[in-house]
């Protein structure tokens, strides 16, 4: 069963199409990657599913119910988190306030939403800062509080747009397993956009391509990697993906 | 569950002690009518400090135009007496509600902005206020103002008055931050659009923090009017006396915390008073008016060595203070 559809979804910014046409399902249970490369309107698909910019054209339904002119915070509730890639912290909160602010969206007293941000600090490794304040944490930190803020208002679905961007190779691992754990724990279905190749085919159950807005492919991580579309557009001619799936 | 109870309201030893001590104050210049009115008027300050501080302060609408809520106040007092007779006393239940619904009307307007151009927009507001109750003189007598006989002579039922709405227009603000909606307001503050992600409706909030901060600054201009027996617009919705020295309060006080806007009204009377009296006639007279250029030096000093104001950076004051005393045993 899909648990968010993208009907011919498209984005115009005056005479640039940004997003063009591109529709696409996520099944529930899945982990479903995205990939294009830069300004191929990864982070633009995720704003219109937000609804930080209003689609031009098309439709998102979210478990059926057509969400495309709710309101960002009525999509939150609704059960759609996301991370930024530009990280967001509530920088003058502390790590923990941030996330209990999430997890308001759920609960209404302060003794629930702080028991809330205590799971999921502990999930993401994030409970012996909890008293730092955001704005003062390292980027690998500051990533994992992106993921912890969404957890927080208890999602169906998380979008995670390049949470493992700028991270070292200990760090890297580290995301890798709290995404896996998000669907396989959690049940969280996860929709991610990343670039580092490591994350994108070791995790993704299915990946859908863009270039310049449009859709180019579909499939498993393999199919994907192999298509010479996307090997041209996205890889670049020289690039061997094998390394990459046997790694 | 039940392991960890949060008060809606916990008021500690040393906010008692303030409070009677606020109130014994008036009782020590029993023989000086000109101390007593300014400490009303370091209330009425409490008031609109604290209301602008929760708009600004917490929620991170820095707002240019207080001066519109408190006018609206002011005349909501004084525009029933002057067509009706009606007593203005009345205002102070409808003067704050006269300028939450101006906040929510004119909110319409500027929430659709944030930042830097929030802060035009508000500032637009309230000098377009001043402007129109100036002309509209069919409703308003224009400049000519409004004069009403004050009730008392004595200072002290007013200081009463003035006192009891600045405790408990501090103790909103302490309330409503230790609310769900108080952790909302901090985080529209930090990313409004990183708040909407979390599921806040960053609109709502916005308004709610907004009518509590109007209401608080209506409240102060309804007292106004009833205090001084005189009001016209250039009084009432001055931008510089008004609006400005509301977040001179609030900025030197210290910008997000409760007891700041307090801090700030204080120091601000006083330095106010200092040079507008010409540091109460043993300066020349011309000290008068620099009163101005002195504000403008407090707060680039402020900006510069205290960004959190006076007690938003408490720690650094001590700090400095322990330092010299140890620089001082020591030499």
């Amino acid at each position: 069963m899909s648990i968010l559809t993208l009907e011919n979804l498209t984005k115009t910014f005056g005479g640039l199409m940004a997003v063009d046409h591109v529709s696409f399902s996520v099944k529930e249970g899945e982990i479903f990657g995205l990939i294009g490369p830069n300004g191929s309107g990864k982070t633009t698909i995720f704003n219109l599913i937000n609804h930080y910019y209003t689609v031009t054209e098309g439709k998102i339904f979210f478990q059926g119910i057509d969400i495309t002119h709710k309101h960002t915070h009525e999509i939150a509730q609704l059960g759609i988190g996301r991370t930024f890639q530009k990280v967001k912290p509530l920088k003058r909160l502390t790590v923990e306030d941030n996330v209990m602010a999430g997890a308001f969206a759920r609960e209404t007293t302060f003794a629930g939403a702080r028991a809330v941000a205590q799971d999921v600090l502990k999930f993401c490794h994030l409970d012996d800062v909890k008293n730092m304040k955001a704005g003062s944490l390292p980027i690998g930190g500051r990533k994992r509080l992106e993921i912890a803020k969404a957890l927080a208002t208890r999602p169906k679905l998380i979008l995670l747009d390049e949470t493992a961007a700028g991270l070292n190779p200990g760090e890297l691992d580290e995301a890798i397993d709290i995404i896996k754990k998000i669907r396989d724990e959690l049940g969280i279905t996860v929709l991610i956009v990343e670039h580092i190749m490591k994350v994108i085919m070791t995790l993704s159950d299915r990946i859908h391509a863009i270039a310049h807005g449009a859709t180019i492919a579909e499939g498993t991580p393999a199919e994907v990697a192999k298509n010479p579309l996307v090997i041209e557009s996205y890889l670049g001619s020289d690039y061997n993906v094998e390394n990459y799936l046997n790694a | 569950m039940e392991k960890e109870k949060t008060k809606i309201l916990e008021i500690s030893k040393t906010e008692y002690i303030i409070f009677l001590g606020a109130a014994v104050l008036p009782f020590l210049f029993f023989n000086s009518f000109y101390i007593q009115g300014l400490l009303i008027f370091i209330m009425m300050w409490v008031m609109l400090g604290n209301s602008w501080n929760l708009l600004a302060g917490y929620t991170g609408q820095v707002s240019f135009g207080h001066a519109a809520y408190f006018g609206i106040g002011a005349y909501a007092a004084a525009l029933p007496y002057f067509h009706y007779k009606i007593s203005p006393w009345w205002g102070l239940l409808y003067g704050g509600l006269a300028a939450v619904i101006l906040g929510y009307l004119l909110g319409i307007l500027v929430f659709k902005l944030r930042g830097p151009y929030f802060a035009l927009g508000t500032l637009a507001t309230g000098e377009i206020l001043r402007l129109v109750f100036g002309e509209e003189e069919w409703l308003t007598n224009g400049h000519n103002g409004i004069l009403y006989t004050t009730t008392w002579v004595s200072k002290y039922p007013y200081y009463f008055i003035a006192l009891a709405l600045a405790i408990l227009s501090i103790l909103s603000v302490k309330m409503v931050m230790k609310s769900k909606a108080g952790f909302y307001f901090l985080s529209i503050r930090e990313d409004e659009d990183a708040a909407a992600a979390l599921g806040i409706n960053t609109k709502k909030y916005k308004n709610i923090s907004m009518a509590i901060s109007t209401f608080w600054a209506g409240t102060a201009g309804a007292f106004y009017m009833i205090y001084m027996g005189f009001i016209d617009p250039e009084v009432v919705f001055a931008l510089h006396n008004i609006s400005i020295i509301t977040i001179l309060i609030g900025i030197i006080g210290g910008v997000g915390t409760i007891w700041g806007p307090a801090i700030g009204a204080l120091v601000m009377v006083f330095v106010q008073e200092l040079f507008r009296s010409a540091i109460f006639g043993l300066a020349p007279h011309w000290v008068s008016g620099l009163h101005a250029l002195i504000f403008g030096l407090l707060v680039i000093t402020v900006i510069l060595y205290l960004p959190g104001g006076i007690l938003g950076d408490w720690d650094l004051i001590a700090n400095k203070f322990k330092f010299s005393k140890r620089m001082r045993s020591s030499s």
